[in-house]
């Protein structure tokens, strides 16, 4: 890994900004551009460069593969959920109404969370795609440059 | 005050157009990977940054400046970066850069780090 100093350097400096502007686009995206799967890309970009700069060992340790078979089927139990929830509160499939006290912070609170669940799930898979290409080959190792 | 300040931003402006336009001639019109890397990474980061000034002077004190500033310190250090990993890729893989005799760059005379 001592061949990409500046990457490294750079790398360091950014990731954690990217990830802070996946969460400004996350719970931002209901007053602005952006939402769930803008979010959820952004976000796994961040480890995906990680991954692709100091390896996908490295990153798994940072981000476990174990815990994608969890993110990926919460993001649509959310989902899903706030569907349901909407249904036993009395209202239709996804009637974002009844959530709240008022139908207009009903309307808040429930595209926040859907948009949260799509976030988790869109996370999960853009890094499980990585890691299912990338895991498949060995690193390149520094003499090889 | 209103017109200095519609004075400055057309220069920076006209200035950024200038070395965008530069990088573009140079990515249409050199020889090689290399040359054209040389031509639009330059060029490409300046030019945005002028660009990117001349429109925080018309935004004014507010947020937008604040965004502005923050994209352009991105740029800043995201563009320079990613022309030295695409230069950085071809020679690990030896591409020839345009004139030089392939004897000058035998594996045994390459630096490694």
């Amino acid at each position: 890994m001592r061949h990409h100093l500046i990457l490294r350097v750079v790398s360091k400096l950014l990731i954690p900004f990217i990830l802070l502007y996946a969460l400004y686009v996350q719970f931002h995206g209901d007053y602005g551009p952006g939402g769930g799967f803008q979010a959820g890309v952004i976000f796994g970009a961040a480890f995906v460069l990680y991954a692709l700069i100091y390896g996908v060992e490295t990153a798994q340790k940072a981000f476990p593969a174990s815990w994608l078979a969890i993110l990926v089927p919460l993001g649509l139990l959310i989902f899903g959920g706030t569907g349901v929830a909407s249904l036993l509160l009395g209202g239709t499939y996804l009637d974002y109404d009844v959530l709240a006290a008022t139908p207009t912070g009903g309307q808040h609170l429930g595209i926040i969370v859907v948009e949260f669940g799509v976030g988790v799930t869109v996370t999960g898979v853009i890094i499980a795609i990585f890691f299912a290409y990338a895991g498949r080959t060995d690193d390149i190792q520094d003499d090889d440059w | 005050m209103q017109l200095l300040i519609d004075i400055l931003s057309w220069g920076f402006i006209l200035a950024g157009v200038f070395f965008v336009f530069t990088g573009t001639l140079g990515m249409l019109r050199l020889p090689d990977f290399y040359t054209r890397l040389h031509g639009a990474g330059i060029t490409d980061t300046l030019g945005t940054e002028l660009l990117l000034i001349a429109m925080m002077l018309q935004a004014g004190w507010s947020l937008v400046t604040v965004k502005l500033a923050m994209i352009s310190l991105f740029i800043f250090f995201t563009s320079p970066t990613a022309t030295h990993a695409l230069a950085n890729a071809a020679n690990a893989v030896g591409l020839r850069p345009f004139g030089v005799p392939a004897k000058d760059l035998e594996p045994g005379k390459r630096e490694k780090r």
